[in-house]
């Protein structure tokens, strides 16, 4: 980042001052020089198109081949909606007949298959790859804004250093010089102000005493902001100086600049999302509102669309400002625009009526009165690209925003773009909602191990779930549940009366505050106090306290009428809550309310709001109905689980696995019916099946839609781990499962059961046990000796899972582990076995044989979570005797547990020996990677074996190496601990391909990591084994003529070994040069920091911090690659040390594949 | 208190009263705009109409005071929501959506379908209706009367005017929506609003253009403002017609009308200037569309959702008029520029 520019596109003024909270207050009055929309209205109305937009209208639309950047893996600020968009903009040109090359090391993407793009790079999104791409495709365009923040940067990198203009590529829809206006604050601020919009008071700074004058002059409380563009790191809100010190302090340790800005305390956060196209044409698809105020990041907080408290003067007026931005940067495609809104203006200005002459005494009638309506509104972000908030409105609306974004880009006018969903209408109007929708961000905060769970103006969640209803209550309920926590409502979900310091937990914004609040009414709390604490709208407490109401009735009558059953699923009540309430189970409620005739309905999203009769397939239930909008598909077709919203463990491989089921069904003449509730997902776009439900996947609602449906099968073995664990409970209301049988798959996954299976198979497995106390497990510990691996049954991604490496941690984790394990299922202790290797085996099978596997390897040695794991395919240090009884193993399990459909196995070898780990009977996280590495598609495979079409598929062996590598996102989560373990902590995962391993590892770790070109590097090795294991790999680099700093011992056992190396200092030294320091000034290019195996302390809040928690913690703070992994830090520094960048070899996917086909 | 919408085709729904519980008769149509009940409830155009709203939540910030309205009192004859919130929240709100009503009279009722209610009109269109609580009643076509008769200014001899300026605007008011007269007036002209039926020509009256309003109904029961149009036209004054204001010009000028099958009620109707690219989002609230447009005259505006016409312009004299609403209140404020194109003219 260049240090005069400031990629945040937040605003600012230079001159701070009181008297621009004047700016705020606008009247709704429009004068004739008013909005941009009506001067160009003028300009056309006389005659006078413009004609520079004219002229891009017809040269753009010769564009034959488009490169599009997409946003690379997927991290916190940057995830899924970039797959939408950038699949949705893909699908937009190539039906205008232009050829697409999509670079993007995101190899789990829908994004990333021929179906969209012609050619696809599995490549770094860097000005340095990208140049090599252009060179080698010779687009004539390219799109930027697809692709988030990773590809605007880099685009506009390629931009500013001339390369596109070299050869002759032109960038499509929004100017660039309108996207470097928006993302130089500075600039922009003036140019906001300039057309009179106002934007907070603040100013910019680079150090920290002028961050406190400026505070002062603006009074607190500031909101400070770090120069960053991700999800608005390092900014915080300080109340007095002490908070501001600390908050710039941290600011300016990762950027040169803060930006020092009036905190508008309680102020509302409003929306809108923007199209425009090149003839001037402006319209708002969507605008939201934050039930959280101003100060909670937009990602992290509950928002609603359409807005719910805004009156037509002020949702009109803040619409015509936002369309005024965006006609004065000269947008061509989509932009969206953030607003703060004091929802009690304080200060009135008439000054804009009295400059017109008017005297208002003498008008005597007060109806045609001039309005006085004031408005107190601030500008305080704007995004001139596709954004989170933008894939959330094209769900929120059906308006697909990135395919309409696409088509504008390339000249074509709104109301030449047909209306997706109508089919009959056009593309310039906004969207009028007849349901609200509620999205709720979905955090895994207690993932990481010290991580602060309050939530602010930075994010720190790791997915999102959308829900509609005909009522915020209905759509609100429906979110909690979809996020797949515990909660099954607002209500009963972790406080309750005992709970203490309620107030703290209300006041205070954590992902639980909404299950506070509800608390708090059922306390008998007053909304008009909440409101006074929180800064939350009235309006929406109200609504709560409806639920919390609704509930109490139905607590207290516990009779089960018509009128309240529907009442109660009206506010979004659920079966299970209902049967608390009423003593009865959820079957039960279930029964009683079929019999009642109380089922919800089936209505579309037509984005016209019934006006128009429409042709979609895009729909969601209510109990607001009282006729479905569609008639049921029946036995011909197939309900398809998606993976609910995207966390750690579960992310965009399932929906790929997801959209591949439903669109390889076509091939059976089956229709696809798509039930999934996150608006990150291609899986949502209601193109991808022949119906989309936009719902949750708990069993209430996926046996409500099979109800009305009646399908004639449910897939549950694509969407992860949770429409897996339907398959029993499915199986019990006779819902009919695609693929393996119910019961196998409970035989596969209650670890008890399936150890049977493999002791009566013969197959090896660590030593374990079930434990239902800590003695027990204490036991079984000592007679295995440590360290054991503690987990329970139904595991994904890790979930209270963990190595103990004596009694002490033992007694600390099972208790843990137990609470989060249902209670039909026990806790599994088992030995861990240390310098043991992982392999993956992914395999599709019919009636338990198997049609096609595949295996692939881990580079760390095991210990390190299959989602964090390095993996290279085909595998390289693997045994052919090794893999002949990896086969021959999982050949036994497919035949016993009967397979169809897809499975993954998990493999330990230690000296030769093959033990099974875990089995899964569905489609794995790896599935994509190992499609894309071996061309085969595995999902297809799937299909054809649910219908017993299935034909063996042999593999053959690649004369290329795919490495897959994880993304981690620690940089986000103040207080982590960024170490490798069995928990699962990654957020993301690219992939790259190459000659050999080491070309592929480099280009995966590039992608994933900031890699700079310096030579210098900083080894911290704990423990005398750590030390010797990496000498060989240590030497490479010092001949290499890496400049290696070294901590203490390291530093030693260089020196004797005449390393040449300089020392740096732990903190506990307490001697300069500090490793800190280094680490902060970024004189290294990496940091491989080793522990001991020995279970060393991750930093706890408030408990003791470690060197080496210091040291990892200042190197992801610096964005430098952290290894914390012996056996991947040496095959990084062997690659490192073998290839230079010229060795990256620039070729497709296609290129890659046998016979150059990409049939997948 | 639970009552029932009655439609002429036997449908039955049944709902809870929020607003007044007294039996009404009137045409059942449906708007879509997501904001702006206070603004709605109270234009003239929707006399005689029973409302129905596809947004679902309707209430949600209360109801401001009387200088917000678009008229003096509630226009239309009953409201159908979704579910109504009677826990408004926002700094302007005097009173309850549900205290409104019954203050002013105005049934209504709370029936969760409107969805379903809404198909229904969109495939057989608007149809005559009945809110029952309590009293049974005849259903009533508003159509048969003249509704522009009924909400106009009753004051017949007064003219009422504001604004200041050195030019002079009447304002035919057909049941005009007081932001036609805060716009014009914002653009510093002098306002004089007459009835429907005045002869302004004849009165001494001195003016330099003539707005003709919005209103409700059949443009052809206006036969008196068609008359008064003629004369405007014959004598070359400049005119600006708005919604029903764009009927009676194109009548007057020889053009004809029909009625549409259930119309266009929202705030995300696209205009397009013909001939050009350039479209508009507009607010619209009508039954009835210009059919034949008159000789002289070109179609100025289309709807780029079904093509209907949205709005008229001579070839040389300075006659014009819009189907949509320029003024807004509610929808969106893109086509204010009208008012300023008008004024050029005078």
């Amino acid at each position: 980042m260049k240090s005069k520019k400031i990629g945040l596109s937040r605003l600012s003024q230079v001159q701070g001052g009181t008297e621009h909270w004047a700016d705020g207050v606008v009247h709704l009055r429009r004068g004739p020089s008013g909005g941009s929309n009506e001067e160009i209205g003028q300009k056309v109305a006389r005659g006078r198109a413009l004609p520079a937009d004219g002229r891009l209208a017809r040269k753009s639309y010769k564009i034959k081949k488009v490169l599009v950047l997409g946003s690379g893996a997927l991290k916190i600020g940057e995830a899924g909606e970039f797959d939408y968009s950038g699949s949705q903009g893909l699908k937009a040109l190539k039906e205008e007949g232009i050829k697409t090359v999509l670079v993007n090391p995101n190899i789990a993407t829908i994004q990333t298959s021929p179906l969209l793009a012609d050619e696809i790079y599995f490549l770094p999104v860097t000005p340095y790859f990208v140049e090599k791409i252009i060179a080698k495709e010779k687009p004539d365009g390219i799109l930027l804004s697809f692709g988030g923040q990773t590809a605007l940067n880099c685009g506009l990198e390629l931009y500013d250093k001339g390369i596109l203009k070299r050869y002759g590529v032109k960038v499509l829809g929004t100017p660039v010089s309108a996207i470097e206006l928006t993302e130089d604050r500075q600039k922009f601020a003036d140019h906001l102000r300039g057309m009179n919009v106002s934007v907070p008071p603040s100013e910019a700074c680079g150090t920290l005493e002028q961050a406190k004058a400026i505070a002062e002059k603006i009074s607190y409380p500031v909101m400070v902001r770090a120069a960053f563009t991700l999800g608005g790191q390092k900014s915080g809100v300080a109340y007095d100086e002490k908070q501001l010190i600390e908050i710039v302090s941290a600011a300016l340790a990762v950027s040169p600049q803060v930006l020092v800005e009036k905190y508008l305390h309680h102020f509302k956060e409003i929306e809108y999302e923007v199209v425009r196209d090149s003839a001037g044409n402006c319209v708002t698809v969507c605008n939201m509102e934050n039930m959280d105020p101003l100060g909670i990041h937009t990602g992290e907080s509950i928002v609603v669309a359409p807005s719910q408290t805004l009156t037509n003067d002020e949702y009109h007026a803040l619409r015509q400002i936002s369309i005024k931005i965006v006609q004065s940067l000269g947008i061509v495609g989509e932009c969206n625009v953030q607003f703060a809104l004091n929802p009690k203006p304080k200060n009135p200005n008439t000054d804009l009526m009295q400059s017109k002459g008017q005297n208002q005494e003498q008008i005597q009638n007060t109806k045609y009165k001039i309005l006085n309506t004031k408005i107190e509104y601030y500008v305080i972000e704007v995004n001139a690209r596709l954004s989170r908030s933008s894939a959330l409105a094209s769900k929120a609306t059906g308006y697909p925003l990135a395919y309409v974004a696409a088509k504008l880009a390339l000249g074509i006018t709104l109301n030449k773009v047909k209306n997706q969903v109508t089919k009959i209408t056009q593309s310039f109007f906004e969207p009028a909602l007849d349901y609200v929708a509620v999205k709720i961000p979905r955090w895994d905060l207690e993932k990481f191990s010290g991580a602060e769970e309050t939530i602010g103006s930075a994010m720190k969640s790791v997915g999102e779930v959308m829900a509609i209803g005909r009522s915020f209550e209905e759509a609100l309920q429906k979110a909690v549940r979809m996020l797949a926590s515990k909660a099954r409502g607002i209500s009963y979900a972790g406080f309750n009366t005992a709970t203490p310091d309620l107030e703290r937990w209300i006041k205070i914004p954590t992902p639980k505050r909404i299950f506070a609040l509800a608390e708090g009414f059922k306390r008998g709390m007053d909304a008009e106090k909440i409101h006074e604490m929180t800064g939350i709208d009235p309006w929406f407490l109200y609504r709560l306290k409806n639920i919390v109401e609704i509930e109490k009735e139905l607590g207290e009558k516990k009779k089960l009428d018509k009128e309240s059953l529907l009442k109660s699923k009206q506010a979004g009540i659920s079966d299970k809550i209902i049967g608390k309430l009423a003593g009865k189970t959820e079957a039960e409620v279930r029964y009683l309310r079929k019999k009642l005739k109380i089922t919800p309905s089936v209505f579309q999203i037509d984005t016209l709001a019934g006006e128009a009769p429409a042709k979609t397939n895009y729909l969601y239930l209510t109990y607001h109905g009282s006729h479905n909008d569609v008639k049921p598909l029946g036995k011909n077709s197939v309900m398809v689980l998606g993976s609910g919203p995207y966390h750690i463990g579960s992310s965009v491989e399932f929906d790929w696995s997801c959209v591949n089921t439903a669109l390889s069904l076509k091939k059976y003449r089956k229709k696809s019916i798509i039930v999934n509730c996150n608006p990150e997902t291609v899986s949502t776009d209601y193109d991808m099946s022949d119906r989309l439900y936009f719902e949750d996947l708990n069993l209430e609602t996926v046996l409500d839609i099979y109800d009305f449906e009646k399908s004639g099968g449910v897939a549950i073995s694509v969407g992860g781990q949770r429409p897996n664990n339907l398959a029993g409970k499915l199986h019990e209301n006779k819902v009919p499962i695609l693929g393996t049988a119910p019961e196998n798959i409970n035989r596969a996954e209650d670890r008890g059961k399936f150890s049977a299976l493999c002791d009566e198979l013969s197959i090896p497995q660590p030593e374990w046990a079930n434990c239902a106390s800590i003695a027990e497990a204490k036991t079984f510990a000592a007679k295995v000796d440590y360290p054991v691996l503690v987990r329970p049954s139904y595991v994904l991604s890790g979930s209270a899972m963990s190595v103990c490496f004596n009694d002490a941690d033992i007694e600390n984790f099972v208790e843990k582990a137990l609470g989060l394990t249902a209670k039909k299922y026990s806790v599994t202790v088992s030995k861990f076995m240390v310098n043991a290797k992982e392999i993956e085996y992914d395999a599709v099978a019919q009636d338990g044989v198997t049609l096609v596997y595949a295996i692939s390897e881990h580079l760390e040695n095991a210990g390190v979570h299959s989602g964090d794991a390095t993996i290279a395919y085909p595998t390289q240090k693997v045994f052919s005797s090794t893999e002949e009884e990896i086969k021959s193993t999982s050949r036994k399990l497919a035949k016993s547990l009967n397979i169809t459909g897809p499975y993954n196995i998990q493999f330990l070898v230690k000296e030769n020996k093959v033990y099974v780990i875990e089995i899964n009977l569905r489609a794995s996280r790896t599935l994509p990677f190992i499609s894309k590495a071996s061309g085969v598609n595995f999902a297809r495979l799937i299909v054809d074996s649910f219908y017993k079409k299935g034909s063996p598929v042999r593999l053959s062996y690649p004369d290329h190496v795919a490495v897959k590598s994880p993304q981690f996102s620690f940089a986000r989560l103040a207080g982590a601990d960024p170490v490798l373990k069995v928990e699962m902590s990654s957020t993301g995962e690219v992939a790259a391909f190459g000659a050999d391993l080491g070309e592929a590892l480099l280009k995966a770790i590039l992608a994933s990591n900031n890699l700079t070109e310096k030579k210098s590097a900083l080894l911290t090795l704990g423990g005398p084994v750590n030390k010797r294991r990496l000498f060989e790999a240590t030497k490479l680099l010092s001949d290499a003529g890496y400049k290696l700093y070294a901590t203490g011992a390291t530093y030693d056992f260089l020196k004797e070994r005449e390393i040449p190396a300089e020392i740096v200092y732990k903190l506990n030294d307490g001697k300069m040069p500090s490793v800190i320091d280094l680490i902060n000034e970024k004189k290294v290019a990496f940091v491989i920091n080793l522990s001991e195996q020995n279970g060393e302390k991750v930093k706890k809040v408030g408990g003791e911090v470690t060197d080496g928690y210091l040291i990892r913690r200042a190197a992801v703070d610096s964005h430098i690659p952290l290894f914390t992994d012996l056996q991947l830090a040496r095959s990084f520094i062997k690659a490192l040390t073998e290839k230079s960048l010229d060795d990256l070899e620039i070729k497709s996917w296609r290129e890659y594949m046998p016979k150059g086909k990409m049939d997948i | 208190m639970t009552g029932k919408l009655i439609l002429k085709d036997g449908t039955e729904i049944s709902g809870y009263s929020f607003g007044k519980e007294k039996s009404i008769a009137g045409e059942v149509v449906f708007a879509t705009g997501m904001v702006g009940y206070p603004e709605s409830l109270t234009d003239p155009s929707y006399a005689g109409q029973i409302l129905v709203m596809t947004y679902p939540l309707q209430g949600n910030y209360g109801v401001p005071s009387k200088e917000y309205w678009e008229s003096d009192k509630i226009q239309v004859s009953g409201l159908i929501v979704s579910s109504y919130i009677k826990t408004p929240s926002h700094h302007q709100s005097e009173r309850t959506l549900g205290d409104w009503l019954k203050d002013e009279g105005i049934p209504a009722l709370e029936i969760k379908d409107t969805r379903a209610l809404t198909q229904k009109l969109r495939t057989k269109g608007a149809m005559l209706g009945k809110i029952e609580l309590g009293e049974k009643i005849q259903f009533a076509d508003p159509n048969k009367e003249n509704l522009v008769a009924r909400v106009s200014t009753k004051k017949i001899f007064t003219i009422e005017s504001y604004g200041s300026g050195n030019k002079t605007i009447v304002l035919i008011d057909c049941g005009a929506k007081a932001n036609i007269a805060r716009e014009l007036s914002a653009r510093n002209v002098e306002v004089i609003i007459v009835p429907w039926d005045y002869d302004f020509l004849n009165a001494n009256i001195k003016f330099d253009g003539c707005v003709i309003s919005n209103g409700p109904g059949d443009p052809k029961m206006a036969n008196k403002t068609i008359a008064n149009v003629r004369k405007l036209l014959a004598k070359k004054i400049p005119t600006f017609g708005i919604c029903l204001g764009n009927q009676i010009l194109a009548l007057a000028a020889g053009g004809d009308t029909y009625k549409l099958k259930f119309g266009h009620r929202g705030q995300n109707q696209p205009a397009v200037i013909k001939g050009t690219d350039k479209c508009y989002l507009t607010t619209q609230n009508h039954g009835f569309a210009v059919g034949k447009i008159p000789k002289g005259f070109r179609e100025w505006f289309y709807n780029a959702n079904d093509n209907t016409n949205e709005g008229i312009i001579h070839g040389n004299l300075p006659f014009m008029s819009v189907q949509f609403h320029p003024e807004s209140r509610p929808g969106p404020l893109d086509t204010g520029w009208l008012f300023d194109e008008f004024l050029k003219k005078i």
